[in-house]
């Protein structure tokens, strides 16, 4: 995060030492006051829904128990727990996969933008930084429909994005030399980019795309490129400067962007409901929440939910912790200075 | 040298998944397809696509995957026509297979298809109340009574609301009903409705005054019919549910069959969610024959009898008499024969300016 939005922040866990005024309880009495409403209270909610019929229960949404085959089950008990948790899971390990190729993109992409806008001054500068902020101004939905625009039947590029065929990596097995001139294949492959996960990618990728970028700027910016001009003159290349220098600097600004944009790849709905086709292999675990909402099943509704719930706490304990970090490290640098 | 070894790893990740994709091409032993339907089937397929899975695969040899989308009716459509490669469409509307036969992505006729107007299954709209029935809600009449609140959806959006209307409107104006449950009813059902021509039905003064009076008594329209059993069950809202007759027998197994009960009113309008094989998409991925395989599956008597276990009533009259307990004997208009189909009743009821438009004032 920028250095003023740390300082604030540090300034807060320290306060000074003044006398409490009235108005001073007062605020701080309403800011706990709606912290308890709208984000304590829910969130214990969540779990309180989650357990509501016993922790067996909540662990049975993951890891259903072996049905008895001889047991005279109804059609709908047979399908109610063993699909369902197999839909979860499928839902957690799409969650992940995206993340997992959403979040290094954004962290290059991120890192090439606030490296093109802190280190450079050109024409149309100021028009770029806008544009990095303007995923947060759209609708998620909005996003996900112009992707539907982009890619669907009939777009402005044409049908092509409902026609490209490509292999579903998540699918690539070793099938052996025998009778085969390659050992690998894919198993699976998807038509289209729409409604597939690729879309699902690419609307994640739009959405969290402001986060890195956002980090690093303020900090890139009030540094300014004198280190880097020094290890140049020193005869280091451009890429050890890079390394050393520049990325050494921002590091924790980056680790920073980095967690909120996998937080939000994992939260994001609206984009990704629109593009994902409401496919069940589709979804992720905001999706499969929705699902197991709509197909009455509360407790399991809830159950899902208390892993984006832990994943924010999660979230919560590592940004705290980098910002401790780089307070640190803000701290030596400045007595350094002096 | 570090640079080289990086370089080698990345070529050779490169061309091992390349090679894997050309090799993929030549080998596809197992088929995957995809049925997009809408909302209250999801566990009704869930159970299907089991059995088709394994049917399939004892009588051809051939591995079938089938992914399942469901939401709103009209959303799937759209998403279809916008390049969702849905295999088979198991829709809720006949509209909304038309709309992807506008599109051009189905061939016209569809409905021709597949048996009993492409509609495996029927559906109807019932009623759910509070144990006991407080109200003596028995008929529709009953709806109108001073005092009564009702939990609707709204039709403007909702496919199940749609229905809901078109069952107080057809059942005060008396339309022509059938016995679903012998094989002379259902063929008469059919035959009739492709054979009517003039529909005096949408100028009865009389439905058209229940059915202002009716949505008086709606404190509140949700969007959907998920949304209103949940307002009706869950919050406690309203003195009667109107809805499918599915989604009744899914709410008070969820909610507790202790809490509700469901009532069937003596006429309601027969809602025939109707099958299409995508045409384009499936000569596009070369799936016809699993596709058709599939939709035809639906009419066997195993997949009827697991139609009837999820609370849809089946065409197949043998397993329809089975289920006899489920189902009471219900005298059911359909939509073709009564209101002349449904693009003609969507335009007069449900369009902008249409008579919901006319007759609906919110009452808050």
């Amino acid at each position: 995060m920028s250095r003023a939005a740390t300082l604030q922040i540090r300034a807060a866990a320290a306060p000074p030492k003044a006398k409490r005024s009235a108005v001073g309880r007062l605020l701080v009495a309403a800011a706990v006051i709606f912290l308890t409403l709208f984000i304590v209270l829910p969130i214990a909610n969540v779990f309180t829904q989650a357990l509501s019929n016993g922790f067996a229960a909540y662990w049975q949404v993951f890891f259903p128990p072996a049905t008895d085959p001889a047991a005279h089950l109804t059609l709908f008990e047979k399908h109610q727990l063993a699909d369902q948790a197999a839909h979860t899971w499928s839902a957690i390990r799409m969650s992940c996969g995206i993340a997992a190729v959403v979040v290094p993109l954004n962290i290059v992409f991120g890192l090439v933008a606030a490296w093109a806008v802190t280190k450079f001054r050109f024409r149309g500068r100021v028009l770029l930084v806008t544009l990095i902020d303007l995923p947060f101004s759209i609708s998620p939905v909005i996003a996900g429909l112009v992707f539907v625009l982009w890619f669907g039947r009939g777009g402005i590029f044409g049908d092509w994005g409902t026609r490209i065929t490509w292999p579903d990596p998540a699918s690539l097995s070793w099938q052996g030399f025998s009778g085969h001139w390659w050992p690998f294949t894919f198993a699976n492959s998807y038509t289209g980019i729409i409604f597939t996960p690729l879309a699902m990618v690419i609307a994640t990728a739009f959405v969290t795309f402001p986060f890195v970028a956002r980090a690093l700027i303020p900090l890139m910016d009030s540094q300014g490129s004198d280190e880097e001009l020094a290890a140049l003159s020193l005869g280091a290349s451009g890429w050890r400067t890079f390394r050393t220098v520049t990325l050494a600097n921002i590091r924790w600004a980056l680790l920073y962007g980095a967690i909120l944009c996998t937080a939000r790849a994992f939260g994001e709905f609206g984009a990704v409901s629109v593009v994902s086709g409401h496919i069940d292999s589709n979804d992720t675990i905001p999706l499969r929440v929705e699902k197991l909402w709509d197909g009455y099943n509360m407790q399991a509704a809830f159950s899902v939910a208390t892993l984006l719930a832990l994943l924010a706490v999660a979230t919560l304990i590592i940004k705290a912790a980098v910002e401790f970090k780089t307070g640190h490290d803000e701290a030596a640098a400045s007595a350094a200075k002096e | 040298m570090r640079r080289f070894a990086i370089f080698a790893l990345v070529f050779a990740v490169g061309v091992s998944l390349a090679g894997g994709w050309a090799m993929r091409a030549r080998s596809a032993q197992n088929v995957t397809i995809l049925n997009v339907s809408y909302d209250p089937t999801r566990e009704l397929y869930d159970a299907i696509d089991d059995a088709f899975t394994s049917d399939y695969l004892k009588k051809t040899g051939t591995t079938v995957t089938i992914q399942q989308s469901h939401a709103g009716s009209g959303k799937q459509a759209t998403a279809v026509v916008n390049g969702l490669q849905a295999d088979v469409v198991t829709l809720g509307l006949a509209w909304d297979v038309d709309a992807i036969e506008k599109a051009g992505l189905i061939a016209s006729g569809w409905q021709d298809k597949f048996a009993d107007n492409a509609a495996p299954y029927t559906s109807t709209v019932a009623f759910l109340v509070r144990k006991g029935n407080p109200k003596n809600i028995r008929d529709w009449k009953d709806l109108l009574r001073p005092g009564v609140q009702v939990i609707v959806a709204n039709p403007k959006a909702s496919g199940a609301a749609r229905w809901a209307f078109l069952g107080l409107w057809g059942a005060v104006a008396g339309a022509k009903t059938y016995d679903l449950s012998t094989a002379q009813g259902l063929a008469a059902s059919i035959a009739d409705g492709k054979a009517a021509k003039d529909f005096p039905i949408y100028k009865n003064a009389d439905a058209l005054a229940a059915v202002s009076e009716f949505y008086k008594h709606v404190p509140v329209l949700d969007t959907g019919g998920r949304g209103a059993t949940v307002t009706f069950a869950q919050k406690g809202i309203g003195d009667v549910l109107v809805n499918w007759e599915n989604e009744l027998y899914l709410a008070s197994d969820e909610f507790g069959k202790d809490k509700f009960e469901i009532v069937h009113p003596s006429v309601s309008v027969l809602a025939e969610p109707p099958v299409a094989v995508v045409d384009s998409v499936v000569d596009k991925r070369g799936t016809r024959a699993v596709a058709t395989a599939y939709l035809n599956f639906l009419y066997t008597p195993e997949a009827q009898d697991i139609i009837a276990q999820y609370h849809y009533r089946p065409r197949d009259v043998a397993i329809y008499k089975k289920y006899a307990a489920d189902f009471p004997p219900l005298k059911l208009f359909t939509v073709d024969q009564a209101f002349g189909g449904w693009p003609r009743a969507q335009k007069a009821f449900f369009a902008d300016g249409g008579v919901f438009d006319q007759i609906y004032r919110p009452t808050n």
